[in-house]
């Protein structure tokens, strides 16, 4: 693995393009620190993906299928008679470069080819060689050029340097989806074998065992019993929380993260604390072990996989006869959700349109997906005044949030967070406008890039992101950096160590959680994590909970 | 994929030196990593984060959390990291032959 470069080092960046060669001469060079490493072939074998064998990108040779040109062309042209949305991208980007410099990896690298423009042009050069009169006629001068290794390489190494985060296309006039490209030319790049193991091996898990990470039934319980001791070492009371209950009303789903990784852990005993508050009230949820996953790594692979990875979401809440779904915080869990599952395994007819059992509230939204996030939920718990909440349990931390890409820009979930934050936690900061909201950074390790040997990458794609923060660090004493997706959990711990190492990261759930006051619980001397809560500083560590700190390794 | 000699023992490592099958895991790997990882002297507490790792691993095929870890053993993550210096995952679960966790973590 690489070593990343020190933040001094890293932000020594040039963003001026090599004039001399051209973009289509200039030769694109595998780097480590960038790149990922390739699919392993009994994941792609698990699942049935094309050519599984042994290979590196950082090789020469890579092992491609002899008729391998013939199979991407292919793939192309049933792509554009599929899909609308990449014919159209593909004839009427001007190159005006509004989106140029809104890419965090361009901003935080200063690779050209990771202008969103350019990024797209690596593919749209081949589609006007192969299907346009002018590309054909014309070839450099039209902008076409022959699909070769090279460019296949080329658009390997740079369709897995995009988080699909679609900040760009909200600065493009003509609103062309850069994430839509990425996903076509990692579909089709898929066709010949040519993945990443971050991606392929959650696949093949979430496939096996119905999540990411593989975690079997008796451990997935296992795991929330833990949570559950903790729970009750720090309000004395003991959870039960049902799984795989037939006749619930609401099958809960959330990310494996949640139930694996630090900090996503303490936001897993936050759900489980609402919902024990809720019960009382009339709510009547199940997990399940078998739906165990929100995220969606097949999204980052084809359509075609991630339709079949979706498929378990209503298969499960068919199976147990629930009437509707709530999901947890998650990110891209939710582009799939809300874009294509109604489309991919649905109609969804044998649920019920989700109306909240505590405050009647109809999510209207969710009519079509009858699939309802728990941030939705939560706000209108409080707008309707049904939690008990004493925020200065949070007043330790100085709190800003950041808006996971799929959430802000894919489904308008922007207020929300923000009400629940705000009623939860007396510090709330915003970042520069130009950086949250519909115009967030994206945290740089989405779509499958939150691997450990592309570290250098993450750090540079995120670096708008940590910059925000740094900003908000020294103007307000930010010490909290809150968000709503699993992702996000994961890796903005490392992107904070490295940038800003003074801010830790945080579901909302969990400051929730910390707020709630529990019928019947002890004194709290704790919070979630085991740190003594604001005023109990000098008690004896020992008699709060057990205390761990960080994320996973 | 690449191979690793050690005592006479030859293992399929990948790309970041994790052995490819946890049944291919012997003491001879524990020396090997010991090696790479820069650690002196294996203690019982070594053994110790080893053994845990590898129970929770063989009953659940997969590693625990890192606060499991941590309450079993009764080691603080901070203390972890004086053991392994790579920490649980990329020191500890190599060392012990387990596989690298993937996907939201």
């Amino acid at each position: 693995m690489a070593d990343v470069p020190k933040p001094k080092e890293l932000v020594k960046i040039r963003h001026s393009p090599p004039f001399l060669t051209g973009w289509m001469n200039t030769p694109t060079e595998i780097k480590q620190g960038i790149a990922c490493y390739a699919g392993k072939p009994k994941n792609l074998e698990y699942v049935g993906l094309p050519n599984p064998r042994e290979w590196s990108p950082f090789d020469a040779d890579w092992k491609l299928p002899p008729n391998w040109k013939k199979i991407i062309l292919d793939g192309l042209r049933e792509r554009l008679e599929k899909f609308r949305s990449l014919k159209i991208f593909m004839d009427i980007c001007v190159r005006c470069g509004a989106c140029a410099d809104k890419c965090h990896f361009f901003i935080g690298g200063g690779d050209p080819k990771n202008m969103p423009v350019l990024r797209a042009e690596l593919l749209r050069s081949v589609y006007r060689k192969e299907y346009t009169t002018a590309g054909k006629i014309m070839g450099a001068f039209a902008g076409a050029r022959e699909l070769t290794e090279d460019v296949l390489k080329e658009w390997w190494s740079y369709f897995f340097q995009c988080t699909e985060c679609r900040r760009c296309s909200v600065f493009c006039p003509y609103g062309i989806d850069t994430a839509e490209i990425t996903i076509i030319g990692r579909e089709l790049l898929n066709l010949i074998g040519l993945n990443t193991d971050w991606i392929s091996a959650p696949v093949a898990n979430c496939y096996r065992t119905g999540n990411h990470l593989g975690i079997q039934p008796h451990a997935y319980k296992d795991m929330i019993d833990f949570f559950l001791d903790d729970i009750e070492d720090i309000t004395g009371i003991r959870l039960e929380p049902s799984f795989n209950r037939k006749g619930a009303e609401i099958l809960f789903i959330t990310p494996s993260g949640d139930v694996f990784a630090d900090p996503g852990t303490y936001t897993c005993m936050g759900y489980l604390m609402l919902f024990h508050y809720l019960e009382s009230m009339g709510l009547d949820i199940t997990w399940s072990t078998y739906a165990s996953e929100g995220g969606n790594f097949g999204y980052f692979t084809s359509h075609e996989m991630a339709k079949r990875l979706n498929a378990k979401m209503y298969a499960e809440a068919k199976r147990l006869g629930v009437r509707w779904i709530l999901g947890g915080e998650c990110g891209h869990m939710w582009r799939v959700v809300n874009q294509y599952m109604d489309t991919f395994n649905g109609p969804a007819d044998f649920l019920e349109e989700p109306v909240s059992p505590i405050t009647g509230t109809k999510f209207e939204n969710a009519k079509s997906t009858k699939m309802v996030h728990i941030i939705e939920f939560t706000a209108d718990l409080i707008k309707n005044n049904k939690l008990k909440l004493d925020p200065s349990r949070n007043d330790n931390l100085k709190i800003t949030f950041h808006d996971s890409c799929n959430p802000a820009r894919g489904m308008g979930l922007l207020d929300e967070p923000r009400y629940v934050i705000q009623n939860t936690c007396k510090y709330f900061y915003e970042m520069p406008e130009n950086t949250i909201r519909e115009q967030t950074f994206c945290c740089g390790s989405g779509a499958g890039l939150n691997a450990g040997e592309d570290m250098e990458l993450r750090m540079r794609g995120g670096m708008p992101r940590a910059n925000a923060v740094k900003y908000v660090h020294e103007k307000y004493d930010v010490n909290m950096l809150a968000t709503i997706c699993a992702i996000d959990r994961a890796v903005l711990p490392d992107l904070m160590k490295y940038w800003v190492p003074e801010v830790d990261v945080t579901g909302v759930h969990e400051l929730v959680a910390n707020a709630l006051i529990l019928e019947g619980e002890k004194k709290r001397t704790t919070d979630l994590r085991g740190e003594p809560l604001p005023g109990m500083e000098d008690m004896d560590e020992e008699e709060g909970a057990e205390q761990t700190e960080g994320a996973e390794a | 994929m690449p191979t690793v000699e050690f005592e006479g023992n030859t293992f399929n490592v990948d790309e970041d030196g994790f052995i490819d099958d946890f049944n291919n895991w012997n003491k001879s790997w524990v020396q090997y990593v010991k090696g790479t990882e820069g650690i002196e002297e294996l203690t019982d507490e070594h053994w110790k984060v080893i053994n845990v790792l590898q129970d929770y691993y063989q009953k659940n095929g997969i590693a625990p959390m890192v606060r499991i870890l941590s309450k079993v053993t009764g080691y603080k993550l901070k203390y972890i990291y004086e053991l392994f210096p790579s920490g649980p995952g990329k020191g500890a679960c190599k060392m012990a032959g387990l596989p690298k966790p993937t996907g939201c973590v």
